[in-house]
């Protein structure tokens, strides 16, 4: 494979590189909000917890 | 086996975890595949040299943009009509998936259009239409965004993705019924391809990578919209966690 693309190589690697950003950025995008939901879960399982405790004392 | 239980949030919830590995797997493997066909296989083009590449990602983007939006109005009028909720969600998730595509498609399209036809950027009715479903899937997903009551989101959003599936077909016959700048379709269901056969493949194979990739991502987001609209999410806590 030619690396340079015949002299066009800064138009179609822009191309994928742009590519690669738009899916990538999709799926860390995704990583991090169910980061987030799991962060949310979790407080809000502390949080009832807590309610909880205070009602049974 | 009763599938209509399968319209249901709480139970498509699980189905659609085990699913996304069969489509997230083979599109990984099929998005590497295409491109060492593309780049190593495929030969260079006689007129446009190594630059017409750009096709093997230009082009299937374009159409998971077209394709999505389609699917996206037909599931938000789906939503809206039966008030049919996990089809408002899907909706809602297929829509960032379309913008994504959209995107790729004109940014791809100038770096594409910039060495072949000396601009990054034309107003011809092929790109002026394509940047017009970019504003509708930014609008539907703004209009979403700024109301807070989902099921009012959901049919607001109906309507709009509905009214603007017009734009579909004026993108697709855009070339043939207007004189543009952009080339006319290289394939047609009807008609035999007009480009070499290793190209064809490369074409066929990103295009499957990228709707393999598509329901995948979809499906991932469905999961999240789930979790953030339904009220006794917590029984799906564990299932996530």
């Amino acid at each position: 494979m030619d690396w340079s693309q015949g002299g066009y190589g800064f138009y179609v690697w822009g191309a994928y590189l742009f590519a690669l950003l738009a899916i990538g950025g999709e799926v860390l995008a995704l990583t991090r909000r169910r980061k987030q939901i799991l962060e949310q879960r979790k407080s809000a399982g502390e949080i009832t917890k807590g309610r909880s405790n205070e009602t049974t004392s | 086996m009763n599938l209509y239980k399968y319209a249901s949030p709480a139970n498509f919830y699980p189905l659609a975890g085990k699913i996304i590995p069969w489509f997230a797997i083979p599109a990984a493997v099929l998005f590497a595949v295409g491109l060492y066909v593309g780049f190593f296989v495929a030969p260079t083009d006689a007129q446009q040299g190594d630059v017409y590449r750009i096709m093997f990602i230009h082009v299937p983007a374009a159409w998971m943009g077209m394709f999505l939006y389609v699917l996206m109005a037909i599931y938000a009028g789906v939503g809206w009509a039966f008030n049919a909720r996990l089809s408002s969600m899907m909706a809602t998730s297929i829509s960032v998936t379309g913008a994504s595509f959209t995107f790729l498609s004109l940014i791809t399209g100038a770096f594409w259009g910039k060495p072949t036809w000396g601009t990054w950027w034309v107003w011809d009715a092929r790109m002026t239409s394509t940047l017009i479903l970019l504003f509708l899937y930014v609008g539907f997903i703004s209009l979403q965004a700024s109301i807070d009551d989902p099921r009012r989101a959901d049919r607001a959003g109906a309507v709009l993705a509905l009214v603007g599936v017009i734009n579909v077909p004026i993108i697709y016959y855009s070339v043939q019924w207007w004189n543009t700048l952009h080339q006319g379709a290289t394939i047609r269901i009807l008609n035999k391809p007009t480009i070499a056969p290793k190209m064809l493949a490369a074409l066929l194979i990103m295009l499957a990578a990228c709707w393999l990739y598509s329901v995948a991502v979809v499906l991932v987001r469905l999961r999240y919209i789930i979790l953030e609209r339904e009220q006794n999410a917590a029984r799906f806590a564990e299932v996530i966690a």
